[in-house]
């Protein structure tokens, strides 16, 4: 198979997650898109490996082992992410990143979710313990 | 052990008693007074033991070099003659008496740990003057009582009183500290060390270059530890302290130092006509001026503070008659009986609630309440005015028959005109000396009026002191005197008859006219009700004490006088009552002289800091500021902005790179 196939697959892959990080509000879809942009570059580490080795330059496999890492790290990642986004749901009430800008300049007085911020009673608490 | 190792421990102990109390003052209270009191009695005991040893014959010179220190060697080194036995005897009396009377004066006193080890502190410091044989080890003892006389002074520091005197005392002293170090360096380069004995060796083969310069630096660190004029200020004020540590500083220890100092390095200042010239002023000055003001005090503290500033001058100007045996003679007695007074003031004051000689003179009845006080100061106040048989009247007959002796040009030790000078401020200093000791013991003991109230009896610890130094004050000079010049220079201190009877005869002429004038005044008190006690006379001394100095302003108008008609020392000193009750207005000329221009300077400072460089520093931080307040626009919270930005930029960066690597 030659190499453009899965090269031009991956930036396929790569573009669409760029996109789904720039421009999804879902924050558990900001993270999905960001898993493709990392399964774009696994899938040209191996691609690069297989065209590299035949050519008998690498013996060793370094691109496979690689991929093996990164989807070890990509998942312990993906863990943390989504606790974060859970736990960030659970106070706010909402996982949409445009209402997430506690650190914008000058939120306090101007931020646009400071309605939405301080509805409830536990609020306050909440916020704080999400910003600490 | 030799002789040398108890003379190291003399000073060791209490320093080490001072470490103690201060790390164990608030884990094991049950020792802070132990540890104050034994050390202070150890070493009077092994004081007295060298002092037998050393037996007023050879110097015990001991010395050893801890380490090369380039050009001077700096020693550890002992000198111990005669001088210095006896003054450490009376420095290990004063220093345990002192550590004993505390114990009842402040016994409810929370900062008493403190206290304690700070008053050890002072004695070892003491002691290392005393005893040291180098002039840079001398220097360490000598500073140590200056830190430690401005903790002690200001043991009350709630009080602003107290917070002043005791940041003027250490002001004033290191003033003369200065040129002090000064001229010690002066005099070390040119002996090329810093062991008295090679120095005085120096001198004796007549190697000093400039002995006016380097006595005149020395006298302004001994003047101003001694109190003399024109650096005797800070004493006065230095009341606001406790009355134990009043009797420390004034008897023993702070004050003696100067004194003691100038008696060590006599033939430095001998080697100098003028020095000699300019101390004997300075001694008549201190004398006169320090009579008169005493005079005029209302406070108690305050008289016995002028009159150790004028027994000082006493001192100082049988120096500048070349007799240090005189001197530290009279150092010795006046030691003793300075403390008792001080000692016995500190119990009247508590008795009386009040430290206002106006508030007692119309308290009936206070010889009564304090029997004990009421003898002891009369004991010492007799041998203050120096009347016969009592130890003031040996040691002051002394100093003036040195000087007579010089006056009539028997001796060529000192020029014959300080002699007359201190002949003549002595006798007038004498007349002035019984003329205050007078009106004192008549206006505390002699009141008129309400009855004095009864506050129980004062603590044994107070008042057993008080008997332990009366023995001093009424025998030491008597017997003392035909013994003591083995153990000094040699010089005869038989009182001469023609000075033994005109000073008797001034002192005896001041006292009866101070009577009279008494008797004169004292119908006036009934008519004149006056006195302000304290506020809490259940309560220990020392609080007595304090509550008594702090009202003293507001009630009476000045720390120093109180308006008061039935007073023996207005009627005696008529229109110069108001200038000697603020010490001549010497204060106000440094206030004038010294104190405003540094706090015009001060302010000049602060406007210069407040004003212009910080408005520098300002507008350099300006700009600054501005860019960063338009940078923090683009902060919007949003992470997507962010990553889009940093897209772009990585898309910049990449086709910048590919245009530069196919080179178009």
């Amino acid at each position: 198979m030659h190499l453009a196939y899965p090269a031009v697959l991956a930036a396929l892959l790569f573009c669409t997650g760029l996109y789904g990080v720039l421009a999804r509000r879902n924050a558990i879809l900001v993270l999905m898109s960001v898993e493709l942009m990392l399964n774009a570059v696994n899938l040209n580490l191996v691609a690069f490996d297989v065209w590299l080795s035949k050519a008998a330059r690498d013996t060793l496999h370094s691109g496979q082992a690689l991929t093996l890492f990164t989807i070890a790290i990509a998942a312990a990642e993906i863990g943390i992410g989504l606790a974060i986004v859970l736990a960030v749901h659970r106070n706010r009430g909402t996982s949409d990143i445009d209402k997430l800008r506690d650190t914008a300049e000058g939120h306090e007085t101007v931020g646009p979710d400071s309605d939405a911020l301080t509805a409830g009673p536990a609020d306050g608490a909440g916020k704080a313990e999400a910003t600490a | 052990m030799t002789t040398t190792t108890l003379a190291v421990l003399v000073p060791l102990l209490p320093f080490l008693g001072a470490a103690a109390g201060l790390l164990l003052g608030r884990t094991a209270p049950g020792f802070v007074r132990p540890l104050a009191v034994l050390p202070a009695l150890t070493s009077l005991v092994l004081a007295v033991l060298v002092a037998v040893r050393q037996g007023g014959g050879q110097a015990v010179n001991a010395h050893t070099e801890l380490t090369p220190t380039g050009s001077v060697p700096i020693e550890l080194a002992l000198h111990i003659d005669g001088f210095a036995a006896l003054v450490a005897i009376l420095v290990g009396v004063v220093a345990s008496c002192v550590q004993i009377y505390s114990t009842g004066y402040l016994r409810d006193d929370p900062r008493y740990p403190s206290y304690a080890a700070l008053v050890s502190l002072f004695t070892s410091a003491m002691l290392l003057v005393v005893y040291s044989g180098d002039l840079i080890v001398l220097l360490v003892g000598w500073e140590v009582m200056g830190i430690c006389s401005y903790f002690l002074v200001g043991h009350y520091w709630e009080t602003p009183e107290a917070r002043a005197a005791s940041i003027k005392a250490f002001l004033v002293t290191k003033l003369g500290d200065v040129p002090f170090l000064i001229g010690l360096f002066a005099l070390a380069t040119q002996a090329g060390s810093f062991r008295i004995t090679t120095i005085l060796g120096t001198v004796a083969h007549g190697g000093l270059d400039h002995p006016t310069v380097i006595a005149l630096l020395l006298l302004a660190g001994a003047a101003g530890k001694s109190a003399q004029f024109p650096l005797h200020t800070w004493l006065p004020d230095a009341m606001a302290g406790p009355t134990p540590v009043s009797a420390l500083i004034h008897a023993a220890t702070m004050v003696a130092a100067g004194v003691y100092f100038i008696a060590r390095l006599l033939p430095v200042f001998e080697a100098s006509q003028a020095a000699m010239v300019v101390l004997a002023v300075m001694a008549a000055v201190t004398m006169v001026g320090s009579g008169l003001a005493a005079l005029a005090q209302d406070d108690i503290k305050r008289v016995l503070a002028y009159s150790t500033i004028g027994q000082l001058g006493y001192m100082t100007g049988a120096l500048a008659v070349g007799d240090r045996s005189a001197a530290v003679f009279h150092l010795l007695t006046h030691g003793a009986f300075k403390a008792l007074l001080f000692l016995a003031a500190g119990v009247i004051i508590h008795a009386a609630g009040t430290n206002s000689l106006a508030a007692m003179s119309r308290l009936h009845g206070l010889r009564d309440r304090v029997p004990d006080a009421f003898w002891t100061m009369t004991v010492a106040l007799l041998a203050l005015a120096a009347i016969p048989p009592f130890s003031g009247f040996f040691s002051k007959e002394s100093v003036l028959g040195a000087a007579e002796h010089v006056a009539t040009g028997h001796t060529e030790r000192a020029p014959g005109v300080s002699g007359w000078i201190i002949l003549v401020a002595g006798l007038l200093a004498a007349l002035l000396t019984a003329a205050y000791a007078t009106r004192l013991w008549l206006l505390a003991f002699n009141g008129r009026g309400a009855e004095a109230p009864d506050h129980g009896r004062q603590p044994l610890t107070m008042t057993v002191v008080l008997w332990v130094l009366a023995v001093p004050s009424l025998a030491l000079g008597a017997f003392a005197y035909r013994s003591l010049p083995d153990w000094f220079d040699g010089r005869d201190l038989t009182p001469a008859l023609t000075t033994s009877v005109v000073g008797t005869g001034v002192a005896l002429i001041g006292g009866i006219v101070t009577y009279a004038a008494w008797r004169h005044t004292t119908a006036l008190a009934a008519r004149v009700p006056l006195g302000a006690v304290a506020a809490h006379p259940e309560s220990d001394a020392g609080q007595v004490e304090a509550e008594a100095i702090a009202s003293h302003a507001p009630a009476y108008g000045g720390v120093a006088s109180a308006p008061d008609p039935a007073d023996p020392g207005r009627l005696l000193l008529g229109p110069l009552h108001r200038h000697a009750a603020v010490g001549f207005h010497l204060d106000a000329v440094y206030a004038a002289l010294f104190v405003r221009p540094v706090q015009a300077g001060a302010s000049l400072v602060r406007f210069l800091d407040r004003e212009v460089v910080e408005t520098y520093v300002r507008g350099a931080g300006a700009l600054p500021g501005l860019l960063g307040a338009a940078v923090r626009r683009a902060q919007t919270g949003n992470v997507q902005t962010y990553v889009s930005a940093l897209l772009a930029g990585t898309v910049v960066l990449a086709v910048a790179a590919l245009l530069v690597a196919t080179g178009a």
